[in-house]
């Protein structure tokens, strides 16, 4: 059990929103994590011959990959508790890190940027793709918890 | 310069969002997938906190002819549904189910230097190198017959 906690997830919603609105306005992007960090992987010099990092999107993508790490460091240096617990061994979160890696880049979008950003712009796609990986998802803990392991 | 900070503050505010939201413990992620046995709904409020906020944005946005500190605005237009989309979110949605982690509670968590972490992050990572290998030949296929 895990103890409902609708303020801390609203809240925590809220900041979510806030950051996708700050990279909107500002930058003029889509907070799509799997898109902004797989396309840290791509080549780093654009058409024009010029470096990715300096003229292309490479410089920010990489501010946020590293200012997501950074945040829960500065939570836990304020004094917040961050609870992390697996239910699975090694074997399985590996397999389940390849399918999260492979499916949402496959897909265009995970629970940011089709979920979040996606529902918020009313696109039709984002809402096939968030039903779509919901309800896989519930399938899946479904069987894992209620019918191997019942 | 200002692409650069404004990304780093969005990425501060995402991860410390999903932090303070719960989404980084994967135990919690699960149970709000147990619809059928100890439902945690709180991870419902999550995206309803973000949505409530995001959407008013989004439709300013339309009447903006730029963004503060970049050239121009890209937002998808594509809408068409296609096997691809529910292919990948469909396997997808069965990795988060199995372990309780998405791409942005995976990286919070890197910095915790958990090995379950690592191992996480790592297989995501080349699932997504083979998922743009793939998605960039079925494209070229798709062009060629075209």
């Amino acid at each position: 059990m895990t103890e409902f906690t609708p303020f801390a997830s609203l809240a925590g919603g809220v900041l979510i929103g806030l950051s996708t609105v700050i990279l909107l306005l500002a930058n003029g992007r889509i907070a799509g994590i799997s898109g902004i960090y797989s396309r840290l992987f791509e080549s780093s010099t654009l058409a024009n011959g010029k470096s990715a990092w300096v003229h292309g999107e490479k410089g920010w993508q990489l501010s946020f990959v590293v200012g997501i790490v950074l945040a829960p460091l500065l939570l836990m240096e304020g004094g917040f508790e961050i609870e992390q617990v697996f239910t699975g061994d090694l074997t399985l979160i590996a397999i389940a890190g390849a399918l999260v890696g492979f499916g949402s880049v496959f897909g265009s979008g995970c629970t940011s940027g089709h979920g979040v950003c996606g529902l918020s712009r009313l696109s039709v796609r984002s809402l096939a793709a968030t039903i779509t990986f919901m309800s896989v998802g519930i399938a899946v803990v479904f069987v894992l918890r209620h019918v191997v392991g019942g | 310069m200002q692409r650069i900070i404004a990304g780093f503050l969005a990425g501060l505010t995402f991860g410390a969002g999903l932090v303070v939201a719960g989404m980084s413990n994967p135990l919690k992620v699960q149970n709000f997938l147990d619809v059928f046995g100890n439902w945690d709904p709180s991870l419902a409020f999550v995206m309803g906190g973000a949505i409530l906020v995001a959407f008013p944005f989004f439709r300013l946005a339309r009447f903006l002819p730029r963004p503060f500190v970049a050239d121009d605005f890209r937002i998808p237009t594509f809408q068409q549904i296609d096997k691809r989309l529910i292919f990948g979110s469909a396997t997808f949605g069965a990795g988060w189910g199995l372990i309780g982690l998405c791409p942005g509670p995976a990286l919070v968590s890197v910095s915790l230097l958990s090995p379950q972490a690592i191992v996480f992050v790592l297989c995501m990572t080349a699932g997504m190198l083979v998922a743009r290998l793939v998605a960039g030949l079925s494209m070229r296929r798709a062009l060629k017959e075209a």
